[in-house]
This record gives C-alpha cells, sequence and structure tokens, in this order.
C-alpha cells in the first residue's frame, strides 16, 4: 500500500520543524532569540484565531485585546509576587468567560457585521488598557516584569525562556489536536460548512458558537501570558486594533483552517520583516507587497497552495486508474 | 448655548466627509463585496497626488484635476483590475486582508517616495468667521457641508434618476437577473469603483486643509467611515450620510461634554448598540442578500 501523501508531508514537515526549532537557537543572538519567542507566542495566538474562525467559520477582530488581557493579567500578578503559573489559570479562565459573552452577538449578527462588534470591542480594551491607569498604570506601563521559575530553574536567560515559549506552543499545538479531532472539533467544522445542516442534524450550534469564541479567546490569554514575561514591559501600545488585524492576517496568510496555517502565517508576519530589515526603510513597503502578491495569487493562503497542488495530484492518480480499469474492462469483453 | 451651535455646526461638516467615505464603503460592498479597509488611506492619497501635481509646477486648480484623475485611474481603476478581480471568486475575508496589506503599503508608500512629515495644503474655501447669535461659524465648516451635500445629491440623481443609475442597482441588487436582462454588470461594477475614487478624491480635498497631509491620516478616517456606514445602515447611500452627521455631531459633543480620554469609546459603543439591536442601521432595510 502506497503511503498518504498529505500525511508524509505532514510529518516530514513536522519533524524538520522540530529540528530547527530545536537546534536553530544555538545559533542566534539575543534579539534573534526574542525574535524566535515571539513567533512562539504569537503563534499560539493565531492558532486559537484560527480554531474560532478557520475551523467554526466565526470572524473575530479582538484577538488582539485577549494577548492584551493575557499580558495584563501576568504583569499584574507577577509584579505582586505570584508566580506566574497562577496568572495562567486566571487569564485561561477570564478570557474564556469574555470570550464567551462576545461570542453572544455571533448568535445575533455574522460575517461583516461581526467583524465591526468584535473591532469595536477591541478598540474599547484598547481605551481600558490606556485610561484604568489604577490597574493597568496607563500609558507609563508597567515594567519589571520576572520571568518565572520552574522547577527551580530561572529562566532569566534568553535562551531558557525560548524553550518555554516553545514547549508552551507544543503543549497547546497537542491539545488543540486532540480537540479538532474529537467530536467537539467535527462540530466546529459542520458550524462553518452548513450550520442549518448541524443544527438539523441535533449540533448544538448556540453552545459550539460560544465555545469556539471561549475556547479561541482563551488561547489568546495564553498568549498574552507568555508574552508579559517575554518583553519585561507591558503598556497598551502592542495591544492596539493593529495586533488583531495582524493576528488574522497571520491565520489568512497561512491558510486558514488548516492545522499547520498559524505557525506558517506567524512565521511569514514575525520573521519576514525581520529578515527584510537589510531594505531598512522599505521593508514594510515589500512585506505588503508579498502579502498582496500572495493574496491575489492564492486566496486560501500558503497552504492553499500546497492543497491545491495535492488535489490535482490525486485527481490525476484517479483518473489514470480510470482509464486503466476501463482498458482492461475492455480486454475482457 | 452658542457653544452648542459651534459644535453642532463643526461636527456636521466633519459628519458629511464621513458620509462621502462611507458611501463610496457601502456602494463597494453592496456591487462586490468588497470591504475596503483602505478606505482611510484612499481618503489620504488623493491630497498627496494633488500636492505632487502642483510641486512639478502645475497651478493649484490643474493639480487638482490632474489629483483627481490620478486617483480615478489607480483607486478606481487599478484597485478593482489587480487585486478586487482575482479575489472575488474566493469569499470576503481574504480580499479584507488584501485591503488591510494594500492600507499598509499606501501608507509606507507615502511616508518612503513622499515624506513622513504632515504637510499643509490649500483649503479652496476661504476661512471666514462669521457671527449669528452669539455663536461662531466658519465659512470652511459652511462650505464642507454645502460641498458635500451637493455631491450627495447628485449621486442620488445619478443613482435613481438615469438610465446608468438604475442599471447599477439592478446589477448590485441581482447580478444574475440583470445579466439576464442585457445589463453589462462587469462595467456598472466598475463605475462604483470609479464613483468610489471620486468621492473619496472630494473628501480628501475637504478634509486635507483641516487635518493637515500626513500618511497616517487615514487610519481614523477609515474607522469613521465603518461606523458611519453601519450605523446608517450598510445598504443606503441616505443611511451613510444620516451615520456620517449623526457621528460627526456625536463626536464633537462627547469630546465636550464627555472624558476626553474615553471620547473615542462614544462611536464604538454607538457602534455595537446599532449592530445588535437594529443590524440593518438606522435607515436601512434588512439585507436580503445571504451572503
Amino acid at each position: 500500500m502506497k503511503p498518504d501523501l498529505p500525511r508524509l508531508l505532514g510529518l516530514v514537515g513536522l519533524v524538520i520543524a522540530a529540528g530547527l526549532l530545536l537546534v536553530m537557537p544555538f545559533g542566534l543572538g539575543k534579539y534573534g532569540l526574542f525574535i524566535l519567542s515571539q513567533w512562539a507566542v504569537m503563534s499560539i495566538a493565531a492558532i486559537g484565531l484560527n480554531l474560532t474562525l478557520g475551523y467554526a467559520g466565526q470572524v473575530s477582530l479582538a484577538q488582539g485585546a485577549f494577548v492584551g488581557f493575557g499580558a495584563y493579567t501576568g504583569a499584574i500578578l507577577t509584579t505582586h509576587g505570584w508566580p506566574l503559573i497562577v496568572a495562567l489559570v486566571l487569564a485561561i479562565v477570564l478570557c474564556f468567560v469574555i470570550g464567551w459573552c462576545l461570542g453572544y452577538p455571533a448568535l445575533r449578527v455574522q460575517h461583516h457585521y461581526l467583524a465591526f462588534v468584535t473591532l469595536a470591542f477591541s478598540t474599547l480594551a484598547f481605551l481600558v488598557f490606556r485610561n484604568e491607569e489604577w490597574l493597568t498604570k496607563g500609558i507609563y506601563g508597567i515594567d519589571g516584569v520576572p520571568r518565572p521559575e520552574i522547577f527551580g530553574l530561572s529562566t532569566d536567560s534568553a535562551l531558557r525562556f525560548y524553550f518555554v515559549c516553545l514547549a508552551a506552543l507544543a503543549i497547546v499545538s497537542a491539545l488543540v489536536w486532540w480537540l479538532i479531532r474529537s467530536p467537539w472539533g467535527r462540530a466546529f467544522v459542520a458550524l462553518r460548512e452548513n450550520p442549518i445542516r448541524a443544527l438539523s442534524l441535533g449540533v448544538d450550534t448556540r453552545r459550539y458558537i460560544l465555545m469556539a469564541f471561549a475556547i479561541g479567546s482563551a488561547l489568546g490569554g495564553v498568549s498574552g501570558v507568555l508574552y508579559a514575561p517575554l518583553v519585561e514591559f507591558i503598556d497598551p501600545t502592542p495591544f492596539t486594533l493593529g495586533l488583531s488585524l495582524n493576528l488574522l492576517l497571520m491565520v489568512i496568510v497561512g491558510g486558514q483552517g488548516f492545522f499547520a496555517g498559524p505557525y506558517l502565517g506567524a512565521a511569514i508576519a514575525m520573521l519576514l520583516p525581520e529578515w527584510l530589515r537589510f531594505a531598512q526603510g522599505y521593508y514594510l513597503l515589500i512585506y505588503a507587497v508579498f502579502v498582496l502578491a500572495l493574496l491575489v495569487y492564492s486566496p486560501t493562503g500558503l497552504l492553499g497552495i500546497l492543497d491545491r497542488y495535492l488535489t490535482a495530484r490525486s485527481t490525476r492518480a484517479a483518473s489514470a486508474k480510470r482509464a486503466a480499469a476501463s482498458a482492461t474492462l475492455g480486454d475482457a469483453t | 448655548m452658542s457653544e452648542l451651535i459651534n459644535l453642532i455646526v463643526s461636527g456636521c461638516a466633519t459628519g458629511a466627509i464621513y458620509a462621502l467615505v462611507a458611501i463610496g464603503f457601502t456602494l463597494l460592498w453592496q456591487t462586490s463585496q468588497t470591504i475596503n479597509f483602505a478606505q482611510g488611506e484612499f481618503v489620504m492619497l488623493p491630497a498627496f497626488f494633488m500636492l505632487a501635481a502642483v510641486n512639478i509646477g502645475l497651478p493649484f486648480w490643474v493639480g487638482i484635476l490632474a489629483g483627481t484623475a490620478l486617483s480615478l485611474l489607480i483607486l478606481g481603476v487599478g484597485f478593482k483590475r489587480i487585486i478586487v478581480d482575482p479575489m472575488l471568486r474566493h469569499g470576503t475575508l481574504p480580499l479584507a486582508i488584501a485591503t488591510m496589506a494594500l492600507s499598509l503599503f499606501l501608507k509606507e508608500s507615502v511616508k518612503e517616495f513622499y515624506s513622513a512629515e504632515a504637510q499643509p495644503f490649500p483649503s479652496i474655501i476661504p476661512n471666514v468667521d462669521l457671527h449669528f447669535w452669539g455663536a461662531t461659524v466658519s465659512t470652511q465648516s459652511l462650505g464642507v457641508l454645502a460641498l458635500a451635500i451637493l455631491a450627495v445629491i447628485a449621486l442620488q440623481f445619478l443613482l435613481t434618476r438615469t438610465s446608468v443609475g438604475r442599471q447599477m442597482q439592478a446589477a448590485a441588487q441581482n447580478p444574475t437577473t440583470a445579466r439576464i436582462l442585457g445589463i453589462p454588470v462587469e462595467r456598472m461594477i466598475m463605475y462604483t469603483f470609479l464613483i468610489n475614487a471620486a468621492l473619496v478624491s472630494l473628501a480628501s480635498l475637504l478634509v486635507t486643509p483641516v487635518y493637515l497631509a500626513k500618511f497616517s491620516s487615514g487610519e481614523t478616517l477609515g474607522l469613521a467611515a465603518f461606523i458611519a456606514a453601519i450605523v446608517g445602515g450598510f445598504n443606503q447611500v441616505r443611511g451613510a450620510i444620516a451615520g456620517g452627521l449623526l457621528l460627526g455631531i456625536v463626536d464633537n459633543l462627547a469630546a465636550t461634554y464627555i472624558s476626553t480620554q474615553y471620547r473615542a469609546a462614544v462611536p464604538l459603543v454607538l457602534l455595537i448598540v446599532v449592530i445588535l439591536f437594529r443590524p440593518q442601521g438606522l435607515l436601512g432595510s434588512a439585507e436580503e442578500r445571504t451572503v
């Protein structure tokens, strides 16, 4: 029996990526490690958004706000002496609840309207971060966010904290991998493909829409909790609408609804601008042109290109088989 | 009281500009399901085209015409042909992301190839303060309002009273039937892109003397236009006008009477409330097209 090509490609990709992510950091400087850690952290948020958008089909422009909630939870608690793991649990609960509530508009309105509700929510969250000085210290920001100790080991060095981020990414990936293969994941896809049919088959669409929002948002919170000790200084500027839009861009450019999409998308959004630094002032310009060209060429994202190639290949294989079969049938008669 | 009149008049002037931008935004949505996240940058750019034309030695009026022509060509024809056409079949979301990338591209281009500094821009309306019953109203506010209203009336006339306008409406409401009836749907969609380009050029001409020409000035304008379009009603020209004026006034009043810190929150709360309780907008009719 021939091995299944997509699965084989996925496995090879996974091995190469894991090898690179484990070996590459030893050759990188402090800044390189920072960018790579940031990629891991943003990938987690993008995975969450891919769950809400790519699998359940609910547009959200508020993922950046949830990263903000997570980051502020992490920064406020750890600077008051609490361990990071407490902040993590609290952030997950907080973002899950807020995400659940944000899902309610999705029960009433869809598509572009939902995009604008979440867009407004995102901007409101930014205003709260900026203006509620008693809690968030406003524009002055919270500095000196400590890096956590794990099993008695300090993670102050950039390399060690990178492995913390990578481990978190691995755990989240494994959980999400399991989730989308569970009945829940199938219900999410049913929701995206045909909500009315899903409802008539007895899927409680209301609950799953809210769940898709809540889980996606909770992952945004996880990403934020890691982001706080990574940058060690939290102020409102990273959590503008721009971050939400950037996360959405990661999901679409990577390929929405593909498991590997968010990792690729985050890599393009985080690493490509850095590689383009040699072009100085023009790097954002080149980046924008690249994203535009990619989307015009393949609106389903990077993995969409691969998917199209694989589909074309299996169609060819099937028609070759059919031709062979009809030839033998012809001999028999 | 006189302060209130000031605020309402200047709010109407800003609101009228929001309305122009919002109308273009809704036209694109109706005919081609394009959510243009670069709409704010589309308003920022024509002013730079006009400035560039003046810089190479053209007189101001010729510069305005040249800038508008260039906008029609690039923001109308170019935008549709190069970006919208290839992506339209694949749903609204990738296209929306592409317009986000486009907005980054336009901002960075202006920053790199023109200037990162705010540029002064001459006003086409002389600025004189008029006094009524103790209130001070500038001729600039009144002129902006008058020009915007004229533009909207002209557009409304085009859409409802001329054959081309009716064909455009038919193409927007039901492309398949329109095509069967022999309406060149593709050409009608192109017309709406040209109208959008003309509207943003006019908005640019009116708004830039007040806020200066700067690469980043489209951000707030774009957001205001979305909110105006949705609050008023996404599928109605008159809804966009009502939304724009309402937003302009509310924005101005909130800045004065509510905390300046949360000034920006007021339009957003308005947006959320309208979407949740009247998603078709204040003046809109329920959307029949299933998207």
